[in-house]
């Protein structure tokens, strides 16, 4: 009965990793929020406050405090999942960012799904043909996608697609004359419009969301192939291989069954990582396509000087990312036979 | 002079080398021969030192120039034509000379994040690699805190407190480059720290700070440098991003994020504004991946088959 | 004896910066349902001309022969489906170590029905049991267990006991072992091979057994080839090795250990260039 305490005390390392890297995390924002040059007084106040109303707010907003004691409140308040208020809407922060966050979910998902489903037979298919004709496409296509800039790409597409073919809608996540028409359940809005039977507005938000979710997933199609290329080419030159070629058995079972199975298992920390990757290329996709997710409330905070929200914003994109990086863990501890106890 | 050159290869490809130097110099034109096989890598090569050349040689090569507006009443928007090879922005500013001179603001942002991000990285890698125990735990949770983040993100916040702007960009840019680094010459540091040369070294007395920068740091270097190479395209695409933003560069100068955002107003009707600015960030980092790439299968075949 | 395999003239080469270099360089030997040794020190080629046997020469490697023939199929130009009813199905081969050969994200049970499905028609139910049986076959006395167990879950011994079960749950008519006992512990070989062999006399198969260790190959073999360098240098019978006439066959014998009388000073091999010529 060895084997569940190996699996807790796994389980307990990681997530005192994960306690250390949030720490982190929250002072990497906190410091960045101190050396703002605009001052955080002015921005509650307004300039024009009297000196009263000022000292007021300095006291309010703890600035009197030492610095470690300053972190601290800020980390017990982040903890509690208090992000602040916006300088720019008055609203929580967390408020806001819930409320932001499932448009990017969506937009994020169906573009990893997109890429998966083709960055994977892509893959295999490039090492199999290794140095053919079929492995340069691949590889080609590969590099132009991690050297074309995600938001140029994203108005040629729009301009193409949208202006001059009308293949498919404009920018944002669902016309006007459907906006009111679904409720937000989910707040995803392809899950939402199915369930309420509203196929018209199902087509409408898949007419919305294809572009941009089809860009995304290119781009994680470029990284997922590449990596799924060189993992099935080290699985192809092991000696099981081999064997199953002696025992007879058929060379798509070989590829597909044998090979791409032990592939897998490092392939799911790649998948989930350019998951998390998506949600970084969505901050410059969402901008170009008006998409109402988090990385447009980012760069509107951006744009606004808006410092409480931009960090915030930061903060759970960070967690976000760490959290996929415990997630693909535990399931590469599923996976793998050889890392898994079985009890 | 045909003979010449022939006996030279003869001496490169030797497989006797006399001295050191022939034996490495041989290693490395062996490495070039690989390399020169390599077609697309060939084309990156191409690519990076052109960019390099119309760097240096904007003044000669723009036609107009890159700030000043020309005629605001008949020159704006114009289409692509002989005059102006990509036509003419908003300001009736000539694009094609713009992006000629973008290059030497490109160029600018990939040299400064590698000259502050390498040593950053160099510098903690090897001193956690070196000293080992707390160091080593702190140094690396610190690297791993920042390899948290994504790197945009990070960056969008470090610009947004310090300030839009190209210097500004860089520095965000740097500081969000060096974890990897760290982490690989933190490796490099731990295969060699064990070693007899480095104990010999440590038994005459040298301070730690003089084995790491004089033996450690020069033995990690190569590996490094190649590593930053490789993520040259990615930091073109992050200031891009960053101008694209209204973060990195401000008008009016001719960085290409910048000038497609700026474009982006006249998108559907004046489409080029737009389109070559990007077409010019595309194909330097292209020319970078490609170059990478080809290093890579290069430098370490066994790691891509 | 009618011939069961005929090779002759066997060639394997790589391509290399100088031109292609053979590693196996005309190797031409016979064979019925008998057992066959190949001996030779590693890199003189007789695990690659076991594997071009199965027409599974390694890229970039290139097997070229003047005969290559089992049972009247010309295995040079033998098509997909030929090679499907060949490959475990007549012949099987035992690789070296199981921590490598076995697939180690796929039972044992699943590996070894896998190899039955391939080539009978069967339900999972059959195979699973012919699978048992097989398992009680080479002696594992717990074959439920392994059955759902991950290769990495099995000790060396047990795992090269299911791959020989993997191998002959077909029934093949030649079995290819290739330094099938190298990578267990000394105390394991002996059992392992004591199977081997039950197995080997029981179905009235083939045998080639590749190996490094020439008494192993002597006591166990019929006939003896013995390569260097990619050659056979010698063909002799396993019981006349004592007589054998190539001297780098007799340099192999004299540095086995024996128990009567210890040689001092220990006795070293000699090679001799022309012998690779």
């Amino acid at each position: 009965m060895r084997a569940p305490s190996a699996f807790l005390w796994q389980v307990t390392k990681l997530l005192a990793t994960l306690a250390l890297t949030f720490i982190g995390l929250l002072l990497v924002t906190f410091l960045i929020g101190r050396i703002v040059p605009v001052d955080p007084v002015l921005a509650v106040v307004g300039d024009r406050a009297s000196q009263s109303v000022y000292d007021k707010a300095y006291i309010e907003l703890g600035l009197d405090k030492p610095l470690y004691e300053q972190f601290w409140i800020y980390m017990t308040k982040m903890v509690t999942g208090d992000l602040g208020q916006s300088f720019l809407t008055k609203k929580d922060i967390a408020d806001d960012i819930l409320r932001v966050f499932p448009a990017t979910l969506e937009l994020a998902t169906v573009g990893i799904l997109i890429g998966t489903v083709l960055g994977l037979p892509l893959g295999v298919l490039a090492a199999v043909k290794k140095g053919k004709l079929a492995d340069q496409l691949v590889r080609v296509l590969g590099l132009v996608g991690y050297s074309a800039p995600i938001f140029w790409l994203g108005l040629l597409g729009l301009l193409v697609f949208y202006a001059k073919l009308g293949w498919v809608a404009g920018p944002g996540r669902i016309d006007i004359g459907y906006e009111y028409s679904v409720t937000q359940t989910t707040g995803l809005l392809l899950i939402d419009s199915a369930m309420q039977g509203q196929w018209d507005a199902f087509r409408n938000v898949v007419s919305h969301i294809i572009l941009p979710a089809s860009l995304l997933g290119y781009f994680s199609m470029a990284y997922i192939s590449r990596m799924t290329r060189s993992f099935m080419l080290n699985e192809l030159a092991q000696e099981y291989i081999t064997t199953a070629r002696v025992k007879g058995v058929p060379e798509w079972r070989i590829i597909w069954i044998h090979a791409l199975r032990n592939a897998a298992v490092p392939l799911v920390t790649v998948i989930a990582l350019s998951y998390a990757s998506l949600l970084e290329g969505s901050v410059l996709t969402e901008t170009v396509f008006a998409w109402p997710g988090l990385g447009q409330y980012l760069t509107n905070s951006l744009q606004n000087a808006d410092m409480n929200a931009v960090l915030g914003g930061t903060m759970v994109i960070g967690v976000i990312f760490v959290g996929l990086n415990l997630l693909s863990d535990l399931l590469y501890t599923l996976l793998d036979p050889r890392v898994r106890r079985r009890g | 002079m045909s003979m010449t050159e022939s006996s030279r290869r003869e001496w490169l490809l030797t497989d006797h080398p006399a001295s050191r130097r022939q034996a490495r110099l041989g290693q490395m034109y062996r490495t070039w021969l690989t390399f020169r096989q390599n077609r697309l890598a060939m084309v990156g090569l191409g690519i990076v030192v052109l960019l390099v050349l119309v760097a240096i040689f904007a003044d000669l090569i723009a036609p107009y120039d890159p700030l000043i507006s020309g005629d605001l009443r008949t020159a704006r928007l114009l289409p692509p034509s002989w005059n102006h090879p990509m036509g003419t922005d908003e300001q009736a500013r000539d694009i094609f000379s713009r992006v000629v001179y973008g290059s030497r603001l490109t160029l600018m942002v990939v040299a400064l994040v590698a000259i502050i991000a390498t040593p950053i990285g160099l510098l903690v890698g090897t001193t956690a690699g070196y000293f080992g125990g707390w160091v080593d735990i702190i140094l690396m949770r610190i690297t791993d805190i920042f390899l948290a983040f994504p790197r945009l993100i990070l960056a969008l916040a470090f610009v947004a407190a310090l300030g839009p702007g190209i210097e500004n960009a860089i520095i965000a840019i740097a500081i969000t480059s060096w974890p990897p680094y760290a982490r690989l010459a933190r490796a490099e540091t731990l295969t060699i720290r064990d070693t007899d040369y480095i104990a010999a070294i440590r038994l005459q007395g040298a301070s730690s700070a003089r084995i790491i920068s004089g033996h450690v740091v020069p033995l990690c270097l190569s590996s490094v440098i190649i590593r930053v190479t490789l993520d040259m395209a990615g930091i073109i695409l992050t200031a891009a991003g960053l101008g694209f933003l209204g973060l990195g560069a401000q008008p009016p100068q001719p960085e290409w994020g910048a000038m497609i955002a700026a474009g982006r107003r006249f998108l559907i009707d004046f489409w080029w504004v737009a389109t070559m600015p990007g077409i010019a960030i595309f194909a330097v980092s292209l020319g970078f991946n490609l170059l990478g790439d080809g290093l890579r299968d290069v430098l370490d075949p066994k790691g891509r088959g | 004896m009618t011939d069961l395999l005929t090779v002759q003239n066997l060639r394997i080469a790589f391509p290399s910066r100088h031109g292609p270099v053979e590693v196996v360089r005309g190797v031409s030997f016979a064979m019925g349902k008998e057992r066959l040794g190949i001996v030779g020190e590693s890199g003189s080629g007789k695990s690659l001309t076991g594997r071009a046997i199965l027409g599974l020469t390694p890229p970039p490697g290139k097997a070229t022969a003047e005969k290559l023939e089992f049972d009247g199929i010309d295995l040079r130009e033998a098509t997909r489906s030929q090679w499907h009813d060949i490959r475990g199905e007549r012949i099987s081969m035992v690789m070296q170590d199981p921590k490598f050969s076995l697939n180690p994200v796929m039972t044992i049970g699943r590996q070894l029905m896998e190899t039955y499905r391939t080539h009978r028609r069967s339900t999972r139910a059959e195979a699973h049991e012919r699978g048992l049986e097989m398992l009680n076959a080479v002696q594992i006395r717990d074959p439920d267990r392994v059955m759902n167990a991950y290769p990495h879950e099995l000790s060396g011994g047990m795992g090269q006991r299911a791959m020989i079960a993997m191998m002959l749950v077909t029934e093949p008519e030649l079995l290819i072992a290739d330094e099938p006992t190298s990578a267990l512990d000394v105390t394991v070989q002996i059992e392992v091979l004591r199977i081997l062999d039950r197995l080997v006399s029981d179905r009235g198969m083939g045998l080639i057994f590749i190996s490094h260790d020439l008494r192993l190959v002597s006591s166990f073999c019929d006939r003896v080839l013995v390569m260097y360098a990619g050659q056979v240098v010698e063909e002799v019978k396993a019981t006349d090795l004592a007589n054998a006439s190539h001297p780098y066959t007799k340099g192999l014998f004299n540095c086995l250990p024996r128990i009567e009388g210890g040689q001092r000073p220990l006795p070293i091999l000699e090679r001799d260039a022309d012998w690779a010529l």
